[in-house]
């Protein structure tokens, strides 16, 4: 807990005076805290009525963590910052950035290029299911959406809470086109990213007068407004339970990967049957996907439009009085950050085989957010990283069920995901407020090409 | 006709709560300009300590006169939740005032994230009912007003008159007031912006578990995940109102209030929310910083 | 939309321009015109609604009443009332700067420049998607606009900063770099807002020499508090106060026109008279003593608008000294008297003799 002590303290108390007070103090707002919380738990009896079970012995030791955890930070963690910081300011201009910095694009797509290699190497192919899947295609499928919301947020500047909207529109125009129609995933994919478009531009036109906060909410209505559609227009969307039997998406209509295929794949290449197979397919489809993302927004960015969308953010005034169209650059940016969101959608679709309004709420447009947010805005590296970071994170404690043997068979640690998803959230944003990557690579230069400073750049406050 | 008074009630008894609760917000967007995301979960939280207290003093007394456990509820929920969001602001909001404006955002979704899923964690994913605590009804030409929606409004009243006096008429409204309009200044004048924004937290905590408190005692539910739905109705209705409005809070909330009783009762229930959002984007477009928000005024 | 030639002298017209704020008018009935060519100053008092003229001018408030003419080189005419804000420089070529500097402050300097040429790299882009699959006429028109920016880099002195960001600049390049981008989106009236606010007389010297050289290619507005910079450079000056015109005409002829005079100094209606015969025989008497005197100069018979006004009200015993131009600035006049035009000052010389010098002191 940071509580702050004023300086004028700072210099009478020794540290550990000082820590010996602070944890005092930490235990004291924990036990507040916690005495209800943790000190009893509402239960149902048989009969179904709420009865309380106590459990003092937990909230004594979290109070008493808590405790410790603060002297332990104030005598110190924060001494060794502060000296770690102070050192830092000595030191002159860090050296020149290390192999792997220097060559950070690269080397992270040769990685991504050889993992499924790697992994089926390891673990072989039914092995690698998981570890394609759960961590490979879910990073991936977030690095695409949070670059997609890039466009509008780290670029343009606009404050969009409702991303998820188009992830939806995206995932629900293939499942429906698809199993009403059955056209392939490969006329699907463009039309689905025209579509969520399409609602980005019907989103853009109603808040273009909107700031900050205004816009916001006005984002996140939409976001809600789509998912209750999705949820009540049950002739058409099937309610919240969602649409299966999605088709699945064919090697380019050469091969298929449906067993009962003529053309299924072990059947044409003469190999075993596996499910991995599509999943590592699906893997190098969402990575294309993913690159094509990030270079079409390097493209834009140095293009006229998306000079615009940056200086829309830094400046609208100046933007209007240098003859931009605001408007229009504000809906070409709604409308590209929507396409890739309905990109990504459709794979997603694909990749599931089912829809249902519960993969589109407000937490997923959150989630999006923070990894922009944290990975630094308009930074496509930072953001792969943040991705990286807390999607793999949270995936990484759904395996962690060596914990029962410390914690008892009761432990769940998937329970525990979510929270510490949040408290993750809010202790790298503590820690590097700008994000990852603070830095602005600039478009175009006369000589040199200098990393601009986060201290400069704006966020924009529309 | 009375079909329509009916309506109205319902209308005002929900308005009643989510002006409550949209005044955290709004107060909060005031004076440091951010929405504070983890308010609908404070609210939550609120509800929840209210259940809690109520369960406690049904083991430990054999009855309690339902007023008296009415106001233990309400003014133990308005301590705790008030420590929960000091707590909040402290840790999460505080060492980035003055940076990068999304910051706040995220660490406030963070929080909001963490505590419902704290509470999922401490108490379970259930719903937790409670037995009704006031159930009388009183029924005047066939408008049936119950005794619970009488308290709410009443409560929502007396709170809304206390506040508004705290906040025009004392120092410490002035403190508020004054570090609205400008910070800087404010501290240089020798108000302590650090207690008062901290102060402002616990006025928006303690409004936002009355709130809590009522809504256990309306629908006798709550669970870890009530947070989110009426906090983002409360957001709305503050923005409605025009954000950083004290008046404009409580009357964007009587009209989310309305508008969704009304819906419900003449359209269709399913569509109520989309209804609420829809005028929201309505307004905004015509009234770009809601019905009683200052415009803002684009200086070339 | 046509235009007579001799409409066409005048790149801006303003015709009995309104603009009410509720109940306040910021600006009552203003008419004036400005010359091709020329440089316009707008002067006032502070709150005198110079700047609402500009954004009016320039697309960001919609008069209420009146007439805003541009007439562009090639005929071609535009009511700049009429004009959606971001088609004002686009179409009519009108490019402003602002009075609180804004520019992009986390782009490089280039890119600021870059942006200004917006349009014309959105149509050789092929509104994006020639662009985006790397077509050539893309490419060589990207290299144009750098050549372009690299040009107005040059002429404001910036070019060895091009690579920073623009938030990285000392304010009086900061000044000279939003000029520069404005002049990128290739105007033909330039509307600038106190260019010289708060520059020091190394960067208003710098300041000046950029609009001399812009002077050449595009006719400039310009709203000035610095009387040195205006007197200096521009060819013709509107007075405004409290929204309404007082004054027009050369700035020999504005500066000594009694209601600016009363204007600038707070006096009385009644007492208008007595600063009218004040002034009008101390202008004489100062004429005289520095006209002919070429190697003196014009800069320090710039009147009591100009810099040396408190050399003199200095010397002014008992009475009380409401005008301080900042005696500092009278090295900075005498180094530009050389550069600047001498036309407005020398036209007046030829006045009958008058009395000894005599302090000069504004009243209230």
């Amino acid at each position: 807990m940071a509580v702050t002590v004023s300086p004028e303290r700072d210099v009478v108390a020794t540290p550990v005076q000082r820590a010996f007070r602070e944890a005092f103090y930490a235990g004291a707002i924990a036990l507040g805290l916690f005495v209800l919380f943790i000190g009893l738990r509402t239960d149902q009896n048989i009969s179904n009525e709420l009865i309380l079970v106590q459990r003092w012995g937990l909230l004594a030791i979290v109070v008493i963590l808590t405790a410790v955890g603060r002297f332990l930070y104030v005598a110190f963690g924060q001494p060794a910052l502060e000296r770690a910081k102070a050192q830092k300011a000595e030191a002159p201009a860090a050296a020149a950035p290390g192999f792997v910095r220097r060559n950070f694009n690269t080397i992270g797509i040769a990685v991504l290029f050889l993992y499924p290699i790697v992994i089926v190497m390891l673990v072989g192919f039914q092995g690698s299911l998981k570890w394609v899947d759960n961590f490979g295609i879910q990073i991936l499928i977030y690095v695409m959406l949070a670059w997609g919301l890039n466009i509008v947020i780290g670029l343009a500047g606009l404050l969009d809470l409702g991303y998820v909207a188009f992830y939806a529109v995206g995932a629900y125009a293939y499942a429906l086109l698809g199993t009403h129609f059955g056209l392939s995933f490969w006329i699907l994919l463009p039309a689905a990213g025209l579509m969520a478009a399409f609602w980005g531009v019907m989103l853009g036109f109603p808040v273009l007068r909107l700031r900050g906060d205004y816009l916001a909410i006005v984002t996140l209505a939409f976001g809600e407004i789509i998912r209750l559609v999705l949820i009540n227009w049950r002739e058409v969307t099937n309610g919240s339970a969602g649409i299966s039997g999605i088709p699945k998406v064919s090697f380019f209509g050469l091969m298929s990967f449906n067993v009962s295929d003529p053309n299924y794949i072990s059947k044409v290449l003469g190999i075993a049957q596996s499910g991995a197979y599509y999943k590592i397919f699906l893997y190098y489809l969402i990575l294309l996907l993913c690159l094509l993302t990030a270079f079409v927004t390097i493209r834009l960015r140095r293009l006229p439009v998306g000079r615009a969308w940056e200086a829309l953010r830094e400046d609208e005034i100046a933007c209007r009085s240098l003859g931009i169209n605001t408007t229009t650059t504000k809906l070409t940016a709604f409308a590209t950050g929507a396409m890739f969101g309905g990109f990504a959608g459709s794979f997603f679709a694909a990749r599931q085989g089912f829809v249902s309004p519960e993969s589109f709420v407000f937490l997923e447009s959150a989630i999006i957010l923070a990894i922009v947010v944290l990975g630094g805005m308009g930074s496509l590296g930072g953001i792969a990283v943040a991705a990286l970071v807390m999607i793999g994170g949270t995936e990484i404690l759904r395996e962690l069920d060596f914990l029962k043997v410390v914690f008892g068979p009761d432990f769940t640690p998937e329970l525990y995901r979510m929270l510490l998803f949040g408290m993750a959230m809010v202790i790298v944003m503590l820690w590097k407020p700008r994000g990852f990557v603070g830095s602005r690579e600039p478009t175009a230069f006369l000589k040199e090409r200098r990393a601009v400073s986060g201290s400069f750049t704006k966020e924009g406050h529309g | 006709m009375q079909y329509f008074v009916q309506q109205l009630i319902n209308g005002l008894t929900l308005g009643s709560i989510y002006g409550l609760i949209a005044i955290g917000y709004t107060m909060v967007y005031g004076i440091i300009g951010m929405i504070n995301f983890a308010h609908g979960d404070i609210f939550m939280v609120g509800a929840f300590t209210a259940l809690i207290v109520f369960l406690i003093l049904g083991a430990l007394f054999y009855s309690v006169p339902v007023v008296i456990a009415l106001l233990i509820m309400m003014i133990v929920a308005m301590l705790l939740t008030s420590l929960y969001n000091w707590t909040i602001e402290k840790v999460a909001y505080r060492p980035l005032r003055g940076s990068f404006r999304l910051a706040p955002l995220i660490t406030a979704i963070g929080m909001s994230i963490a505590l419902s899923n704290f509470v999922q964690v401490t108490q379970g994913p259930r719903n937790k009912p409670i037995p009704p605590l006031v159930s009388k009804v009183y029924t005047v030409e066939g408008v049936s007003v119950s005794l619970k929606q009488i308290i709410i409004v009443l409560v929502t009243v007396v709170l809304l008159a206390l506040f508004w006096y705290l906040v025009n008429k004392t120092s410490l409204g002035r403190a508020q007031r004054a570090c609205e309009q400008d910070r800087k200044m404010a501290a240089l004048l020798g108000v302590d912006v650090d207690r008062t924004i901290s102060i402002t937290f616990i006025m928006g905590a303690a409004l936002a578990a009355v709130a809590g408190t009522l809504f256990l005692m309306y629908y006798g539910v709550v669970v870890f995940s009530d947070g989110f739905v009426p906090g983002v109705k409360a957001f709305t209705a503050a923005v409605l109102g025009g954000i950083g409005s004290l008046p404009g809070a409580v009357l964007g909330g009587l009209l989310i209030g309305f508008i969704e009783s009304m819906w419900s009762a003449y359209f269709s229930i399913d569509y109520k929310d989309v209804a609420a959002f829809s005028i929201l984007a309505i307004v905004l477009i015509f009234l770009p910083s809601g019905i009683l928000g200052r415009p803002e005024v684009e200086k070339v | 939309m046509s235009a007579s030639p001799s409409t066409n002298d005048f790149i801006l017209q303003v015709e009995h321009l309104s603009m009410k704020f509720g109940g306040l008018i910021a600006i009552g009935d203003l008419s004036f015109q400005a010359r091709r060519g020329e440089i316009t100053a707008l002067i006032g008092p502070n709150g005198a609604g110079k700047t609402t003229v500009f954004n009016c001018i320039t697309g960001f408030y919609k008069p209420s009443e009146g007439m805003i003419t541009l007439n562009r080189i090639d005929g071609s005419s535009y009511l700049l009332e009429r004009l959606p804000n971001h088609e004002i420089p686009a179409r009519a070529k009108v490019a402003r700067t602002f009075q609180n500097i804004r520019l992009f402050s986390g782009m490089t300097l280039l890119e600021n420049l870059l942006v200004a040429q917006h349009n014309k790299l959105m149509k050789a882009s092929g509104y994006t998607m020639l662009g985006l699959f790397g077509f050539s006429s893309y490419r060589k028109a990207s290299a144009e606009s750098i050549d372009l920016a690299k040009h107005w880099l040059e002429k404001a002195n910036l070019v060895d900063r091009a690579d920073d960001p623009a938030g990285d600049l000392p304010y009086g390049a900061q000044r000279r770099l939003e000029i520069a981008r404005a002049m990128c989106t290739g105007p033909e009236l330039l509307c600038l807002d106190e260019p010289a606010a708060g520059l020091n007389p190394k960067e208003s010297a710098a300041l000046n020499e950029l609009l001399m050289d812009i002077k050449n290619s595009t006719s400039i507005l310009l709203i000035e508090h610095d009387m040195s910079v205006v007197m200096q450079i521009s060819d013709h000056v509107v007075v405004l106060e409290y929204g309404r015109k007082i004054s027009d005409g050369s700035p020999q002829s504005v500066r000594t026109d009694p209601r600016v005079i009363a204007a600038y100094l707070g006096v009385d209606d009644e007492e208008v008279e007595t600063v009218l015969i004040e002034v009008g025989d101390e202008d004489v008497i100062e004429q005289l003593d520095t006209g002919p005197d070429a190697a003196h100069g014009p800069g320090t018979s710039s009147s009591f608008l100009a810099g040396p006004v408190t050399d003199t009200i200095g010397h002014s015993e008992g009475e009380r000294v409401t005008v301080s131009k900042g005696a500092s600035k009278a090295e900075q006049v005498d180094a530009k008297a050389n550069a600047a035009p001498r036309k407005p000052a020398e036209r007046a010389t030829a006045k009958p003799t008058g009395s000894t010098p005599k302090p000069r002191g504004g009243r209230k």
